[in-house]
């Protein structure tokens, strides 16, 4: 695996090893002191053209404590101000040596195309409305270790509730859900659903009333209010009345169930219920998650060369 | 696939394995007369089972004594990662804080050292032990590094291509004759 830029590129196999290789991730940031010297000598750059705090500070907090040097590069604080093209930009910071660039870009396909300009990996830390592949694992992470059923959601539903159509996040999940054996259900108004379904293996609710004491897993998004208009909805009051998680709503998931959401959290609007409150919620347990997931699929690319072998026989 | 035809030998049988397993449990019981500071780390995969088992022997040794056993993944310590595959085994799983305590690491076969260099590295991590002893079944040679074992099963002499494979029912060299098939 050289790069990772959608979902749609690992295997299924790819998955469930990346999700074990995050045990051991998780096991080393329960240290005192978490940091091992796995990736001594590489440099992975984080370059993000779009905001995002969490994201980078996870990746950047990863690529540390498997004391990789880490480069930080914002598009806000950058010549890019200055006209500087992507490729410019790409082709400067690999020329200062880089392992591994982790890109955020508002462009569907961006990753994909800084590939053409670089020999470093590119790992895809969220492109447009395409793709968000580590946001994916670590959910997948979430809820199989949450259900100890450590390589399959099989038997599982998954509700993914809100505005499906712009979100690289629900995207990724549904691909890595259905893979590993969930059935995903499609909580949204029909303006904020792609035009169409085939082929996604899902199915949909119009309403989260109708879903919630059935699933085991409620997956709220990120809803912007800036879409309202566009989605044709009256009111955030009328698109709460049907798809925001609220304190009753959330008094009728199952003991079981969890309740995940990507961040940030947009309080009162697709979630009026205080997640401190639900005893499902799995929101902070996500973030600390993402590190160690973030950890697993550096280590994948830059752990090793997978293709040389020595056969020496037991290596000690 | 090898292109050359192998000759495979058993060094040591079934029973030899349990013998040397009880010698080594010994050796352990007498080298540390203060039990409690000791701990039991087998090196993932190819040492735990062989901590484990030194574990219950020396349990019958001294009953009195209740011993930490523990398990050490050494895959985010090597120092071959560009001419190795990355093998990932279990977690490592270290029960107490190492500080102060005599830890013995187990392993399956001492070879090159560079595993137990790593292994070192990775304990430092769990605190810092007051002395750590080396429990090897096999000794086979071809030291690229300055480590000794303190307990061995067998030493044996070794081609630097051969191939060593040991388990609770014995301990096998696989020779390459270097004729081709």
């Amino acid at each position: 695996m050289k790069h990772l830029l959608s979902t749609r590129d690992l295997s299924t196999e790819e998955i469930v090893s990346i999700l074990a290789m995050a045990d051991h991730m998780a096991e080393i940031n329960a240290r005192a002191v978490p940091k091992v010297p796995a990736l001594r000598g590489r440099t992975v750059a984080s370059v993000f053209f779009e905001d995002s705090t969490r994201t980078r500070l996870s990746f950047e907090t990863a690529a540390t404590r498997l004391s990789a040097e880490v480069m930080t590069f914002t598009a806000s604080s950058s010549s890019v101000n200055k006209g500087e093209s992507l490729r410019d930009t790409i082709e400067t910071l690999s020329a200062m040596g880089v392992d591994a660039f982790v890109i955020r870009h508002k462009s569907s396909g961006a990753p994909q195309q800084i590939t053409q300009w670089t020999e470093a990996s590119v790992i895809n830390a969220g492109d447009g409305w395409h793709q968000h592949p580590t946001q994916a694992l670590l959910d997948a992470y979430t809820i199989t270790r949450n259900f100890k059923e450590l390589n399959s959601m099989q038997g599982r539903t998954v509700a993914i509730v809100g505005d499906i159509k712009h979100s690289r996040v629900a995207r990724s999940d549904i691909d890595v859900f259905t893979r590993l054996g969930a059935k995903v259900v499609l909580v949204a108004p029909a303006a904020f659903l792609p035009s169409s379904l085939e082929g996604w293996g899902v199915t949909t609710a119009e309403s989260l009333d109708e879903v919630i004491d059935v699933v085991d897993v409620v997956y709220m998004l990120r809803i912007q209010r800036e879409r309202m208009d566009a989605a044709q909805m009256p009111s955030l009051r009328e698109y709460g009345s049907l798809f925001a998680l609220t304190p009753e709503r959330a008094a009728r998931m199952q003991d079981h169930a969890l309740l995940l959401h990507p961040g940030p959290i947009n309080r009162g609007v697709e979630m009026v219920v205080d997640p401190s409150m639900v005893p499902g919620s799995r929101i902070l347990q996500q973030v600390t998650n993402g590190i160690s997931i973030r950890m697993a699929v550096l280590f994948s690319l830059l752990g090793g060369d997978a293709t040389t072998t020595l056969s020496n026989g037991a290596e000690s | 696939m090898n292109s050359t035809s192998t000759v495979s030998s058993e060094i040591l049988g079934v029973t030899d394995v349990d013998k040397a397993l009880k010698r080594i449990a010994h050796e352990i019981v007498e080298r540390n007369p203060d039990l409690n500071d000791v701990v039991i780390v087998g090196m993932q995969t190819g040492g735990t089972w062989i901590a484990s088992r030194l574990h219950e022997n020396i349990a019958q040794i001294s009953p009195e004594v209740s011993v930490p056993l523990g398990a050490v993944d050494i895959s985010m310590y090597r120092d071959d990662f560009s001419l190795r595959p990355i093998v990932l085994s279990a977690p490592t799983d270290i029960p107490v804080d190492l500080t102060g305590r005599t830890v013995v690491l187990v392993d399956d076969v001492l070879f090159t050292g560079r595993t137990v260099r790593a292994a070192l590295e990775a304990l430092n991590d769990h605190g810092r032990p007051r002395a750590v002893q080396l429990a090897v079944m096999v000794d086979r040679g071809h030291r690229e590094l300055p480590i000794r074992p303190d307990y061995v099963g067998k030493n044996i002499p070794t081609h630097f291509s051969d191939e060593v494979s040991v388990g609770p029912v014995g301990v096998t060299v696989v020779a390459a004759t270097g004729e081709p098939l």
